[in-house]
């Protein structure tokens, strides 16, 4: 088995997309002033729901809808909490996130009876798109074709994003929000509507991204399985500097790290070691990168 | 003929505070009303009811012969009534366009049509004759520029009344000049100005009337053909000002020298190249510039808040050069800071707080490291009924405090350390001409009683009034230094905007 090959890039490709959509997120609650700390608790509420949903519905899509609906649900709580109450988003966020993880192990025992991990061979994950045409090209069909819905999602989600934060005028308006709160204030822009889109949205995009974790590899949910991708995509979003097009870029190089340290397994490398290897690159990152980060909220900082 | 704006029996109360008490004004088309009056008279309230941000306890507004009222700015807004704030309301990594029109966006199925923002900016710019670079972001233009960016927007906006807060406070005296004629162009396209001002000579020079606010009341309400500057001041202070007297040179040994310093990253232009200052005993020096010269730099380095590459800074002999900030001020500097918010203040400590900074171990105030707080009280005290600081109580935010009335803090706390070297660093911005005349007293006493003062301005009139020598700053450099006799305004001038000693004196001689 060799270290790099196709299937070591297909399953970065794979993994990228959580972490994205996460990502994505995150970037636009920066853009509105707020730090989302809690995106590991709402992807991990949409993994969560996402196997409720299809568990109980039998549908891929409702399963998806009740992902995405709950992970709004907990992102409004969140957005309550920090716009309504004004509380500290990192106190808010963290809390979320803990919340989140003993909720979901909690009504794992409830709902399904199960400890640790709930799995059904009769639940059926999402379908692999196979893209017409592009799949029957050599490598790059292997690539871009026959991953999940989700996956395509995420990076269209890039995409879309940066169009409406570059080109459209509500996008325009989001991004003064964060700038300079009190100056999209003294002109009238509707600052608390505008942050809780904002919010509201990362709530569908951390339950899509919770989603593809649950439903897209391996149908289960095991407790905490999101094991940290809230927080590398905060990372990913830093490194980005809250820039869909960066954001992108940040998270296929977490992706490939995730992918890796999966693959360095096959080599006989402890997993508690391989495991590490986002976290390392993670640090070296935020080293080399050390003034950019900043920059995601760059509101605070460049008004005076 | 009615008129434009009207506002009658205006009253707002906080609490049992009376802010307004019954003000009457009057603008009428393509009139400059200037509203003066000293900090805390009641400018700033009156405006904010006008733009809709507080709500009047009694009285009305009257716009173009209909009763109105705004619950907001937008409403105001949307009434044509617009204001530029004293602190911009821009976002610095926005293009000037963009800045001046959002909210109110150029677009096509929801997208952002950035082109046409920018032409339609270029042409209400030509028409109102306000020269700004459209694709440049707001973070790199000037001071100047970001208030013409403001007053664009208003424009843009579709304001007929205009409300400047303070438009001329951080101003260079030429862009003073340009701002003057903008603000009589505007009005000339029949545009109303109200301009909010405590500089009597800029009212003299652009408004058509005047209303003077003393504590909550109008003191007068005059056309500026039938007064002058000297009358204003009475109106607004009640009572006759002081004038500055000559003196005699008292100049002792040296006090401060500071020799050569320069402050920069290398390979750069540095911030501060090779200064070199010398102030005595007993003597002022002043140092004018445009801001940003270099000037905070080197406050910065006398103060030890920044290192310094190389040169020396020495008072009394002693070299401070390596020393920190708490043993130069040990060694005898006070420090009155040009930014109060981010030097001078915790915005969230209490008045009280505010004012023991920096004798917390001073053992008359501390013992044991406990602090004993009565005994300073009544030090506090002195010091609010000396400068009449208008505060609550010694438990109030110092960041509630009103700007000239934290400097007024600031200024008495960093007089009562008694140290031998003052800095004194735009010591008077944003305060009132009352307050202006008691602290310029204060440092002239100092002065008077052989203490040292480093006196920074961007006020040349400061700068004039009270300083023994003055040195100019221009692009990090000292331009040149004049004695008191031979420095005018003109030679001033001609050295700040980088013109050579020579040229200076030349021109005036």
């Amino acid at each position: 088995m060799e270290l790099f090959d196709y299937s070591l890039f297909v399953s970065a490709i794979r993994m990228v997309s959580p972490i994205l959509l996460a990502a994505l997120g995150g970037a636009l609650c920066a853009r509105v002033g707020i730090f989302n700390v809690g995106l590991e608790g709402l992807i991990l509420a949409g993994a969560f729901s996402a196997i409720v949903g299809n568990h109980f519905t039998e549908n891929i899509f409702l399963a998806l809808l009740t992902a995405v609906a709950v992970s709004v649900l907990v992102s409004l709580l969140f957005g309550y909490a920090t716009i309504h109450l004004k509380s500290n988003p990192i106190v808010a966020g963290i809390a979320i996130n803990f919340l989140m993880l003993g909720l979901t192990t909690f009504a794992l025992r409830a709902i399904f009876d199960v400890k640790g991990a709930y799995y059904n061979k009769d639940m059926s994950g999402l379908p692999k798109v196979d893209i017409p045409f592009v799949e029957d090209i050599p490598v790059v069909g292997q690539l871009i074709s026959g991953h999940s819905p989700l996956v395509y999602t995420a990076f269209l989600a890039a995409i879309l994003l940066y169009v409406f934060f570059y080109r459209t005028v509500t996008g325009f308006r989001v991004l003064a929000v964060g700038k300079n709160e009190a100056a999209a204030r003294s002109l009238g822009l509707k600052v608390t509507t505008i942050q809780y889109g904002a919010i509201i949205m990362s709530g569908v995009l951390c339950g899509l991204a919770g989603a593809q974790l649950s439903l897209g590899q391996v149908t289960m949910f095991t407790e905490g399985m999101t094991a940290g991708r809230g927080f590398i995509a905060l990372v990913a979003m830093m490194l980005g500097q809250s820039h869909p097009i960066g954001i992108a870029g940040s998270s296929l190089l977490f992706g490939l790290m995730d992918a890796l340290s999966i693959r360095l397994q096959g080599f006989s490398m402890p997993t508690q070691f391989t495991a590490m290897l986002p976290y390392v690159i993670t640090i070296i990152a935020m080293f080399f990168l050390k003034d950019r980060g900043s920059d995601s909220l760059a509101g605070q900082h460049t008004s005076r | 003929m009615a008129h434009r704006l009207e506002m009658r029996n205006m009253t707002k109360r906080y609490g049992e505070f009376t802010a307004n008490d019954n003000i009457c004004i009057s603008l009428d088309q393509g009139e400059v009303l200037a509203i003066v009056g000293e900090n805390g008279a009641g400018k700033t309230t009156l405006m904010r009811m006008l733009y809709g941000l507080e709500q009047p306890s009694s009285g009305e507004i009257i716009l173009n012969g209909k009763k109105v009222s705004f619950s907001g700015p937008q409403e105001a807004i949307s009434r044509g009534i617009g204001m530029v704030h004293q602190h911009f309301m821009l976002f610095y990594d926005f293009t000037v366009a963009e800045n001046i029109v959002i909210g109110h966006e150029p677009k096509k199925y929801g997208f952002f049509r950035r082109k046409a923002a920018d032409e339609a900016v270029q042409k209400l710019a030509e028409q109102f004759k306000i020269g700004v670079n459209t694709a440049k972001k707001a973070g790199d233009c000037s001071i100047g520029e970001q208030q013409r960016i403001e007053i664009l927007k208003v424009l843009y906006q579709g304001a007929d009344i205009i409300i400047l807060d303070e438009p001329t406070a951080v101003l260079t005296p030429f862009e003073v000049d340009g701002l003057l004629k903008t603000i009589r162009f505007l009005a000339d396209q029949g545009k109303s100005i109200i301009l909010i001002t405590h500089k009597l000579r800029e009212v003299m020079k652009v408004a058509d009337r005047v209303t003077v606010l003393r504590n909550g009341k109008v003191t007068g309400s005059v056309h500026t053909s039938e007064t002058n500057a000297d009358k204003l001041a009475q109106l607004m202070v009640g009572r006759q000002l002081q004038k500055l007297n000559e003196r005699d040179s008292i100049s002792g040994d040296i006090l401060l020298e500071a020799k050569g310093i320069t402050i920069g990253q290398k390979g750069e232009k540095p911030e501060l190249d090779r200064v070199s200052l010398t102030v005595r005993h007993g003597e002022i020096l002043g140092v004018a510039g445009v801001s940003g010269n270099g000037q905070s730099q080197l406050i910065q380095a006398i103060t030890g808040l920044r290192a310094v590459q190389e040169g020396s800074v020495r008072l009394k002999g002693q070299d401070l050069t390596e020393e920190n900030v708490l043993a130069r001020r040990k060694a005898g500097i006070s420090h009155i800071p040009e930014d109060r918010y981010l030097w001078g203040a915790a915005k969230d400590a209490t008045v009280e707080e505010t004012a023991l900074m920096g004798s917390q171990r001073n053992p008359k105030y501390s013992e044991k490291s406990f602090i004993r707080k009565a005994s300073f009280r009544t030090r506090v005290k002195d010091w609010i009924s000396r400068f009449e600081i208008k505060t609550s109580s010694l438990q109030e935010k110092a960041g509630n405090l009103s700007g000239g009335n934290l400097q007024k803090l600031i200024v008495a706390r960093e007089l009562d350390f008694h140290a031998p070297l003052l800095i004194a660093a735009e010591p008077t911005r944003g305060v009132d001409i009352g307050a202006m005349e008691y602290i310029h007293e204060a440092l002239l006493e100092k002065r008077n009683s052989g203490d040292g003062i480093l006196l920074i301005s961007s006020e040349l009139s400061e700068i004039l009034a009270l300083s023994d020598k003055i040195a100019v700053m221009y692009e990090g450099r000292i331009a040149g230094i004049l004695d008191r006799s031979e420095a005018t305004e003109e030679t001033l001038s001609v050295l700040m905007a980088g013109g050579k000693q020579h040229d200076a004196t030349a021109k005036t001689s």
